[in-house]
């Protein structure tokens, strides 16, 4: 049977979902040091229909691609504690301040570096950016089709994929030729757990620069197990336009942030009472807000 | 030559809600920028599209009519609309943030290299400086959005590259029909032209499109409830409630994650976006999620245990107290003072 080699597209993301009364600061910005960085939510769904198909056909590989800080290994290690074979780091401040365009180009080449992939499997949306654009624009940038919010992936023959996508008002199932990019809805069964045996296996995996400043006891574990090394690309290891790269490779820009700060207005306090509910029903039909 | 140009959705040969709403935001832009209104329909079967098209001020239409371009598909669409937009130069081009336009639009402003700004809530007009390089733009499109969650508001400028590209979800501006004698001109596209058989290498196979059976955009008025209805048996006394007063039912998505309701009725960033001219929100505790789907319905009341709840803030009356009581009072009370 064919195998394949899947890519998971993922992101660290700040927790943006709990937000809670301490990360708000009091002058009403975000404190973001309050939000701890999590494996962006659709992208561990985007991570379990890769190991589905790599279940289901022995000999496929899932490596992990996500572009960030340093601190972004994290979520290729927890990748592989779930199931993946490796990962990749693509790390530079060059890339610093990339709107969608930029960020999808600097993907894209380093998968024309990875060369030989047959799914690329992003996550819907990251819940940062909440844009959901990077996905079907890695595909353009690879003239590759894509397929957006797959919820299962229901066999591949023939050199075909069968998706069934969830949209607004319903559900379609598509086939697509091989190579292709796909997007993975929330509402895709949600990723497995961690394995016991897959931590003990990769939990001393490490990049370089991690490695340069970790503990010189592990060192000798890192040539015996190759495995262990996540590989760290900077844009001196992938071919780039550096126009096309962070700020200035970004048609978008933001002219201004503003933090959401609740403004209270002057509201009418009432109580259940049975006087008060009379008023307020009073007031609302003579107001023609009702009635 | 540089106008402002709308991608219309179709679905059974009815222009998109969505469409129709970014029209008449299209409309207004063209006007302060002094320039047309044009749309692009691509589909089958379009014969006439053009007189749902028309009446929101549109001065062009682009209509690609093949059988193969319905349903939408990602590629064929995209490369219509990469060369139409070459061919045209549009200033501003605008979305539906729906299935389709999240689909489409970041394929076109990849092949276009042109910026995309995602899911704005607000369009305008505005002049740019910029410091560095002493540059000033003139009638830039201010693309709003709020990101992180929600919980931050980015304004997002598109100084160079063209077209300015945004998606808006429906709901979120307002249509109006302009006049409905409005008359423009239809463009057919040589399809033949624009697209190649490569471009149909996604088929679809099968096809369940579900009709909305709740329209809670277009009601006047709507009650939500929240987690703290309880249970799904409470819930129906926001539906007596709806009935007694001519509403629609929503929910927050704490309400529906528990099964109280149907997921069509989530109000919110995740859910449809509303303004009714009055809105009861009960036993919703108000996240910026919830509230970005409805604070600007005209008159709004919060019902909550709780009196420092956050939808407080925005509400217009504040029952402090328990639904249960609360309630069944006002549909007395309403009933008491119309009789
Ligand atoms: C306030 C604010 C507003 C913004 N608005 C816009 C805007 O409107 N338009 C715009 O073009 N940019 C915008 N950006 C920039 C955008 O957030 C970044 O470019 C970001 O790197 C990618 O966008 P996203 O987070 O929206 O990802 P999405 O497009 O939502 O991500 C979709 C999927 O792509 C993959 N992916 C995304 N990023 C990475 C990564 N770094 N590594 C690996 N996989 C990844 C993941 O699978 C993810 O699930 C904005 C940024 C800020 C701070
Ligand atoms: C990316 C993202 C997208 C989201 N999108 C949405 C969205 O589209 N829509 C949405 O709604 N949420 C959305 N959320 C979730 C949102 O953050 C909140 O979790 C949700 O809105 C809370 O729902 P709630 O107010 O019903 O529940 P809770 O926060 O649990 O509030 C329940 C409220 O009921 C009150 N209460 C309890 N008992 C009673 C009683 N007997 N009588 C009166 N009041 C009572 C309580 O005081 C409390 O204020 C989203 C979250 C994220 C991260």
């Amino acid at each position: 049977m064919k195998s394949f080699k899947v890519i998971v597209l993922a992101k660290q993301v700040p927790d943006t979902r709990n937000v809670g009364k301490d990360a708000m600061k009091a002058d009403g910005t975000i404190n973001r040091a309050a939000l701890s960085a999590i494996f962006n939510p659709e992208d561990l769904n985007a991570l379990e229909q890769a190991l589905r198909i790599k279940e289901n056909f022995p000999g496929t590989t899932v490596t992990i691609l996500t572009m960030g800080p340093g601190r972004a290994a994290e979520i290729i290690r927890e990748g592989m504690f779930r199931g993946a074979d490796d990962g990749i780091l693509l790390t530079d401040r060059a890339f610093a301040g990339s709107d969608t365009l930029a960020t999808s180009y600097a993907i894209s080449q380093a998968l024309k570096k990875v060369k030989d992939y047959d799914i690329i499997i992003a996550g819907r949306q990251a819940i940062d950016g909440d844009t959901a654009q990077v996905g079907p624009q890695v595909a353009e940038k690879l003239c590759l089709p894509q397929v957006t919010y797959v919820e299962e992936v229901q066999k591949i023959e023939s050199g075909k994929i069968f998706v069934k996508r969830r949209l607004e008002r319903g559900v379609e199932l598509v086939s697509c030729p091989l190579p292709m990019v796909m997007t993975v809805n929330g509402s895709a069964p949600d990723c497995r757990a961690r394995n016991a045996k897959l931590i003990m296996k990769y939990k001393h995996a490490k990049t370089v620069t991690e490695l340069q400043n970790s503990n010189e006891d592990y060192l000798h574990l890192y040539n015996d197990r190759p495995y262990l090394n996540i590989p760290e690309w900077t844009v001196s290891d992938i071919e780039v336009d550096h126009a096309e790269l962070g700020l200035s490779g970004s048609p978008t820009k933001v002219k201004t942030v503003e933090n959401v700060v609740l403004q209270a207005k002057e509201a009418k306090v009432l109580s259940p009472s049975d006087d008060d509910m009379d008023t307020l029903m009073r007031e609302l039909i003579e107001s023609h807000t009702i009635g | 030559m540089n106008n402002v140009v709308v991608y219309c959705e179709i679905e059974d040969g009815h222009v998109a809600e969505v469409s129709q709403e970014l029209m008449t935001k299209g409309r207004g832009l063209a006007n302060e920028l002094g320039v047309k209104l044009e749309a692009v329909a691509i589909g089958h079967e379009l014969e006439g599209i053009e007189n749902q098209i028309f009446p929101y001020g549109v001065d062009t239409v682009y209509v690609a009519d093949d059988a193969r371009l319905a349903p939408f598909t990602t590629l064929p669409h995209t490369a219509i609309i990469v060369k139409l937009f070459q061919e045209q130069k549009p200033q501003i081009a605008l979305m539906g943030a729906s299935s389709i336009g999240r689909d489409l639009g970041p394929r076109v402003s990849s092949a276009l290299h042109s910026g995309l700004t995602a899911d704005c809530t607000s369009l305008v007009i505005g002049n740019h400086e910029d410091k560095k390089q002493g540059k000033t733009y003139e009638n830039l499109l201010y693309q709003i959005r709020p990101a992180f969650g929600g919980n931050i508001i980015a304004t997002i400028i598109n100084p160079d590259c063209r077209p300015q590209m945004a998606t808006v979800r429906e709901g979120v501006m307002k249509k109006e029909i302009l006049d409905p004698k409005y008359k423009g001109k239809v463009v057919k596209l040589e399809v033949a032209k624009y697209v190649s058989d490569a471009d149909f290498a996604v088929e679809i196979i099968e096809r369940h499109m579900e009709k909305s059976k709740v329209n809670m955009k277009a009601a006047p008025i709507v009650i939500a409830g929240g987690y703290g209805m309880g249970s799904k048996e409470n819930f129906q006394l926001l539906f007596e409630l709806a009935e007694v007063l001519g509403g629609e039912v929503g929910a927050s998505r704490a309400a529906v994650d528990a099964g109280y309701v149907e997921h069509e009725r989530q109000i919110g960033q995740t859910g449809v976006t509303v303004r009714p001219k009055l809105y009861i929100a009960c036993g919703i505790s108000g996240q910026i999620q919830h509230r970005a789907g409805m604070e600007e319905s005209a008159q709004i009341i919060a019902i909550n245990t709780d009196p420092e709840a956050p939808i407080n803030a925005i509400a217009d009356y504040v029952i402090t107290g328990d639904i249960a009581e609360v309630l069944p009072k006002m549909i007395k009370y309403y009933k008491k003072n119309t009789k």
